[in-house]
């Protein structure tokens, strides 16, 4: 057990050295390390934003609003078949989950024609293949229609998979330092943000779903408009984004929507330098828009912003350019944020936050004071403490100790594994564990010692014999840290990180290190002095 | 020097005692845990903490009033590490995961116009009513996972009797832990359990060192009474557990002293952890094997072991 081959001796010191490399460029600053040479490697410690400052947020897509949606689009196509057919039908209703109605009769034909509307129909509501996507249940007279589960699972994971792309495009247009953002199980986007403390306006910007319609308003009915009674068939009543006891009654076939868009910008209005957001479509837009307002010069449209009319111009001409610009008594920040909302694009469905961590820049560098001041301080304590117990044995083990600790820096940076404050507490953890399979080994080849062994052989035995013990020792804790790093986010993941890490490197070090430090002194120990000083 | 060579200390002459004095605290952790309960951080109970820093002290009681005025529910105010620190804590509003979000404008609003002096703003958590709910049962489950872990790896590295000799003396630490949140009624929040895990981890690793070297007396020693070979296991690892238990203490220590405000409460779990967790390897774990029949014939089933 103690001898070992010279190749034996070589890899395990170029693991260390290997290890010792990669911590290394924690201790320079980036400037340094940009005029080393190029063969030393200059990944840092990835601090988490718990230490470098930042925020952290979790959203929730709304689901239910998803399938709510596709439902109310569902809605007045199967109206359609119903009154094409002649088909007497009453109570008709949307549930958050499904269209009901009552028929008297409900032919086996129409049943498929409506089937076939998920088929036929690709406008609304999303594709798949050539089967139908609604399934109808009947109970007596009242028809249930709903999605079929296949369909509402790929319908959500198509809006996340598109929040996702949106709430990217979003933020990379305020142009927040190194921001990531990540899909986290069937229905739920994590953000982190780099160096934002107070994430107020891009909270703004995500909870909004920005969709922008142009419809046109009204004008079959005269209506009060502090207080209009109801809507006629087809059309609906939306507030007034500047003033919210002004209500309008606007048709809802929508003439142009947001994803004609091509371009938002925010400007100024040149005559009363009012800021505004000059907009773009595209060809298919642009056509759709010349098109209506050619029919309908001299009446009023809206410009629709999630359901509160931001304007309501009246056309005065036909629109043919593809470009208009809308104003509404925002000022330039708000019309900078709604040019970057337009450009973005609209969320499927409304994003819901969740949870919100922010940690400020001075939070931040505090704990990273206070977490090497106590690592140092344990160290130190660590340090004497075993010299003061073990001696020489202790003195090897504190070598083996702060190799440790490089060994474990060297892993997070060549993983570019984060750092959190739970995380420093791992390693802190880590000084006063690891020396364990140390301990361990040393009270064996002291008994061994007692029972008369030589140094040679009880350095031998010992090593033999506390094997089986660290490793069953170790094992339990590394099973605690797994379950911890799966069951665990943020922060306290990385105490699981530096934790499982620590295990490792202490187990490598006093299997491999110390025995090659204690294999060179028990050698060269002369025969009378066998006999380590122990205190018998 | 301190000697702990060789030491001949009667552990389990005073077993029952022991075992009385454990029960007891056990009792007591769930006297407190069903009384006062555990004081939750809004990980699992949801609301708002905002951590400020301002130049100047400030009067707690005044500013408390203050921000209790905006029928926000209740608002605590607590000093944290210092005079200009302090820890404002909302509680979770009712009407979903979108209002919460509100809470923090309205009080930093708020703040802004109450106190004169800059305000900087060090932590912001905001935790809605269905990730706090997550939260408090992965919690559960973590635990209750790493325990029923233990108890799998050590039937099968040991013998049934190991096994259930080492999970009554996690679940004793676990149980003390709990307890003594209830009793001191610290914030009980998503650190802690990590906490916990970690002492499950810490308890298992001191417990197996003990019942390695009974396995391996039970094979040198055949005719030895079980008490004395129980004795003879703890003496011998005793050096080991305390200077173990030391160097990881004092590691501890100092994360406490110097570590910060923001994880005292989670050091303070890991200390209290590994007191228990060394007492009941040494008081619980050890003894309760003197009850649970372990089987001496170790060497039958493999004739020559390797140890020797």
């Amino acid at each position: 057990m103690i001898y070992f081959s010279n190749t034996k001796i070589l890899s395990i010191l170029l693991v260390i050295f290997i290890a010792l490399m990669f911590a290394v460029p924690n201790f320079f600053s980036k400037d340094q390390l940009n005029s080393f040479p190029s063969f030393i490697p200059k990944q840092q410690v990835n601090l988490g934003l718990d230490l470098q400052g930042g925020s952290h947020l979790l959203l929730e897509v709304d689901t239910v609003e998803i399938i709510k949606e596709r439902l109310e689009n569902l809605n007045s196509d199967v109206r359609r078949v119903l009154k094409k057919n002649n088909i007497q039908y009453s109570n008709f209703k949307n549930t958050e989950d499904n269209l009901k109605f009552v028929v008297e009769e409900f032919p086996a034909e129409i049943q498929k024609e409506i089937l076939e509307i998920s088929v036929s129909n690709s406008q609304n509501i999303l594709q798949m293949g050539d089967q139908t996507n609604l399934v109808i249940t009947r109970d007596e007279n009242q028809v249930f229609i709903s999605f079929t589960d296949e369909f509402i699972k790929l319908a959500v994971s198509n809006a996340v998979a598109q929040s996702l792309e949106i709430v990217r495009r979003r933020i990379d247009e305020l142009g927040t330092r190194e921001p990531s953002i990540q899909r986290q199980g069937s229905s739920r986007i994590i953000i982190q943000l780099p160096g934002i403390d107070d994430p107020d306006r891009i909270k703004a910007l995500l909870g909004q779903t920005a969709k922008l319609t142009f419809q046109l308003v009204d004008t079959s009915t005269n209506y009060d408009p502090l207080n209009p009674k109801k809507a006629p068939v087809g059309s609906e009543i939306l507030p007034s984004d500047t003033d919210n006891s002004f209500k309008y009654i606007v048709k809802k076939r929508v003439m142009v929507g947001g994803e004609n868009l091509v371009d938002a910008q925010p400007g100024f209005d040149p005559q009363t330098n009012e800021p505004i957001v000059s907009f773009r479509f595209d060809r298919l837009g642009a056509s759709k828009f010349g098109r209506v307002t050619q029919q309908n010069v001299g009446k009023p449209f809206a410009i629709i912003l999630d359901d509160t009319v931001i304007s309501a111009p009246v056309i005065r001409e036909a629109i043919l350019g593809g470009s208009g610009q809308i104003s509404g008594g925002f000022d330039s920040e708000e019309a900078n944020d709604l040019a970057i909302l337009l450009r973005a694009g609209a969320l499927p469905a409304p994003l819901i936050i969740l949870e919100e961590r922010s940690v400020g820049p001075d939070l931040g560098a505090d704990s990273i004071e206070a977490g090497q001041y106590a690592a140092i301080i344990g160290f130190v304590a660590v340090i004497i403490f075993m010299m003061f117990i073990y001696r020489y044995f202790g003195f090897l083990a504190d070598i083996a100790l702060i190799i440790n600790l490089f060994m474990v820096l060297g892993i997070l940076s060549l993983f570019q594994a984060t750092l959190t404050l739970p995380g420093i507490a791992g390693i802190i953890l880590t000084i006063g564990m690891a020396v364990d399979a140390n301990v361990l080994i040393f009270e064996r080849v002291k008994e061994e010692i007692r029972s008369g062994s030589k140094m040679i052989n009880a350095v031998e035995n010992g090593y033999k014999r506390a094997l089986s013990t660290i490793l069953d020792a170790n094992i339990t804790t590394l099973i605690a840290a797994v379950i911890l790093f799966f069951m665990a986010s943020g922060p306290v993941r990385g105490f699981s990180i530096t934790l499982a890490i620590g295990i490792f490197t202490s187990v490598f070090t006093a299997f491999t290190f110390t025995r090659l430090l204690i294999s060179i002194y028990a050698k060269s120990l002369k025969p009378s002095l066998v006999g380590m000083k122990i205190n018998d | 020097m301190i000697d702990i060579a060789n030491t001949k200390i009667n552990f389990l002459k005073s077993r029952i005692i022991t075992f009385i004095f454990s029960s007891i605290l056990v009792v007591l952790s769930f006297g407190a845990f069903f009384v006062s309960g555990l004081n939750f951080g809004i990980d699992f109970k949801g609301g708002t903490l905002i951590e400020i820093e301002t130049e100047n002290e400030i009067e707690i009681a005044g500013l408390r009033d203050n921000l209790n005025t905006l029928s926000l529910g209740d608002v605590q105010v607590q000093e944290f590490g210092s005079k200009n620190n302090l820890l404002i804590r909302v509680e979770q509003q009712s009407g979903g995961d979108q209002i919460q979000q509100n809470v923090v404008e309205i009080v930093k609003n708020s703040l802004d116009s109450y106190l004169s002096s800059e305000v900087n703003f060090r932590r912001t958590e905001v935790v809605g009513p269905k990730v706090s709910g997550e939260l408090i049962q992965s919690g559960a489950i973590a635990i209750l996972a790493a325990v029923f872990a233990m108890l799998i790896y050590i039937w099968f590295r040991f013998e049934w009797q190991f096994s259930l000799g080492a999970v009554v003396a996690l679940i004793h630490d676990v149980i003390l832990t709990i307890g003594v949140f209830s009793i001191t009624q610290l914030e009980f929040n998503l650190p802690i359990i990590a906490a916990i895990l970690t002492i499950v981890g810490y308890s298992m690793n001191d417990t197996v060192v003990v019942y390695d070297r009974v396995r391996e007396n039970l094979r040198k020693h055949r005719s030895k009474n079980i008490i004395d070979l129980l004795n003879l296991s703890i003496n011998e690892t005793l050096s080991r557990t305390i200077v173990t238990s030391v160097t990881t203490l004092l590691a501890l220590l100092s994360l406490f002293i110097f570590g910060g405000e923001v994880i005292k409460g989670f050091t303070f779990a890991m200390i209290w952890g590994v007191v228990v967790g060394t007492y009941s390897s040494i008081f619980v774990a050890a003894p309760l094997l003197n009850y649970l029949d372990v089987k001496r014939e170790w060497n039958t089933t493999s004739a020559v072991d390797s140890t020797r």
